[in-house]
């Protein structure tokens, strides 16, 4: 039998469904895989305790009949979800010893469907990055290195860099995420697997701690389309808790899952060839549309031409909205405190003590746009542009059903890289972010190596609501890449 | 345009962060340089366009005027630093 850490999660339910193994032993074998690669430091807390409990749970349902949809399958939670009576950081010292009373409505709607929690992963400091150097719990490191007796630590990617090197490591079989302009899409390209952003109001935000409400959206990392398709459905919903969530029915996006794109029109965006890309990125992309046409698929060349004021435009809004939610860690309600002479003196402290240098350079940036005199000149102008940005993939949509891009302009890069000039890690996600302005649903897909043996990842996007359509052809390009290469320090298989 | 050390200094205080000689230094050149990328925002024509504050076109949903949650301040308390009787303890702000 396979190690049952290299199942993929539609494998293990169906091998718990046959009753070839149970909750239990999987979970088991995965909580073993999370002790034996502490090294990634991909997780800041573990539960292997509550992942036992609940996988007896699991096995006991099961053993009545009353099977639910992730019943047994051993899954981690990004440590930007609150999870009821489980410390929760959000990667930053700010929150102290928080323990939520209460539980994010996407991680217990995973529980709800029989999911089994085995920890909270690190990220980058209130998703505040694209490395996951930023976490105040210390580096996530990949489980990819490069070949060539390269022994230097790379970066998972971020923010969610925990949750991307847990499920590359086969330390889970899945794991959530968030994205706010890529936090889930470039970690998978950096990791060699999958994840699916989905459309901004799919998946409800109550409990998860807030950066930028007008962008952040859970989603989910797995090792195949299908696994992600699975987990969406559960994590997905209308919550009347979260006003921006959507009233909409999950579509059964697993069962309507094919890889056909045939008669399909792919848009490609020629804004996206950036000059000083790497050619393997470009070679790779024009492979990824090679792969859709032989598929079936119509190509088609489509503009967004305000593509370049993306990520000015994100990091006038994300800021903003950062600076105004993190305005709520006062060291009054919860999290530390820093005793001061005075009120202003013990938020001045506090705050001083518990945010880490990128957390207070956004505060800095979005509360210089908002202050007085220069809001209209930044806030309001980058709101329009956003518009015109959106207004850019309404055009793109008379002409094609879904687009075709690299996810991210590089492959994974070492610690320490980049982290000189604050402007050339945001480039980090330049594919990523006009997507997650205009609010719509991308998905990344492992596609090919590079010369140094790094995964390179493949970004379809859909329209909004249309998160078929993205699987559908994430799924036709998951088919044609057949990417099966192991990172080197993942938990082996047995021999 | 130019930021300088004094409305680093100021913007600090809106942000309630304090910061020492050397972050208000270096944060002073940081964000010369990232308002200097942003302005490149200044060469699109936005005339007549309107302000997107949210991408998905929805209104705000009203709920029943009726308690759905509550009666937990036990719970809500329990991650403060502080907490007496029921409420939350800050320094005295009144003389």
């Amino acid at each position: 039998m396979t190690e049952l850490t290299h199942l993929t999660l539609a494998e293990t339910l169906e091998g718990l469904e046959k009753k070839e193994f149970s909750a239990k032993e999987t979970t088991q074998a995965h909580i073993t895989a999370v002790e034996s690669a502490k090294h990634l430091n991909a997780f800041i807390t573990e539960t292997p305790d509550l992942a036992l409990q609940q996988a007896q749970e699991s096995d006991d349902r099961r053993a009545k009949g009353d099977v639910k949809p992730l019943d047994g399958v051993p899954l981690a939670i990004k440590d930007l979800f609150c999870t009821k009576d489980v410390k929760t950081t959000a990667g930053s010292n700010i929150l102290g010893n928080f323990i939520p009373p209460y539980e994010s409505t996407v991680s217990g709607n995973l529980l709800r469907d029989g999911a089994v929690m085995l920890g909270k992963t690190s990220l980058d400091e209130f998703a505040m990055g694209s490395s996951n150097t930023t976490s105040a719990f210390g580096n996530v490191i990949s489980p990819w290195k490069r070949t060539g007796n390269s022994n230097l630590d790379l970066v998972p990617g971020g923010s969610s860099g925990g949750s991307a090197s847990a499920v590359a490591a086969r330390l889970c079989l899945g794991a959530t995420g968030t994205d706010t302009g890529g936090s889930i899409r470039q970690p998978a390209s950096f990791c060699g697997i999958t994840g699916i952003k989905p459309t901004y109001g799919r998946c409800s935000r109550w409990g998860v701690i807030a950066f930028s409400s007008s962008l952040d959206q859970a989603g989910v990392f797995g090792r195949t389309v299908e696994d992600c398709a699975i987990m969406l459905k559960s994590a997905a919903g209308h919550d009347p808790k979260d006003s921006t969530s959507a009233k909409k029915d999950v579509p059964d996006w697993p069962a309507l899952l094919n890889g056909s794109v045939k008669g399909m029109r792919i848009g490609i965006p020629k804004e996206y060839r950036m000059d000083g890309m790497p050619e393997e990125i470009e070679k790779l992309w024009q492979q990824g549309i090679e792969w859709l046409k032989a598929s079936g698929a119509e190509i088609v060349d489509v503009s967004l031409p305000h593509t370049k004021y993306a990520l000015p435009t994100y990091y006038i809004i994300a800021p903003a909205e950062c600076s105004s939610n993190l305005a709520r860690y006062d060291g009054v309600r919860y999290g530390i405190r820093e005793e001061g002479e005075n009120l202003n003196d013990m938020y001045e402290m506090t705050r001083a003590k518990g945010f880490g240098a990128e957390v207070k350079r956004r505060i800095m940036i979005g509360t210089y746009a908002l202050s007085s005199g220069y809001y209209d000149a930044y806030y309001i102008k980058a709101q329009k542009i956003r518009r015109l940005i959106l207004n850019d993939f309404l055009s793109a949509w008379e002409k094609c059903d879904a687009l075709l891009t690299p996810t991210a302009p590089s492959a994974a890069f070492a610690v320490g890289e980049n982290e000189d000039d604050p402007i050339k890690m945001y480039l980090n996600d330049i594919f990523t972010v006009p997507s997650s302005l205009a609010g719509l649903p991308g998905m990344s897909i492992p596609a090919g190596l590079d010369k140094d043996g790094l995964p390179l990842g493949l970004q379809v996007i859909g329209k909004a609501w249309d998160e078929q359509t993205v699987l559908n052809v994430s799924r036709a390009v998951e088919e044609a890449a057949q990417f099966t290469a192991l990172p080197q320090l993942a938990t082996r298989k047995a021999a | 345009m130019s930021i300088d050390k004094n409305t680093v200094k100021k913007v600090a205080g809106l942000a309630r962060l304090r910061l020492s000689d050397a972050e208000m230094e270096k944060y002073a050149g940081q964000l010369n340089n990232i308002m200097g990328f942003i302005d490149q925002l200044n060469e699109v024509n936005t005339d007549n366009v309107e302000p997107l504050p949210s991408p998905v076109d929805m209104d705000l949903p009203l709920r029943e005027d009726k308690v759905m949650d509550g009666d937990c301040a036990d719970a809500v308390l329990a991650n403060a630093p502080e907490s007496v009787e029921g409420f939350y303890v800050v320094p005295k702000v009144v003389e």
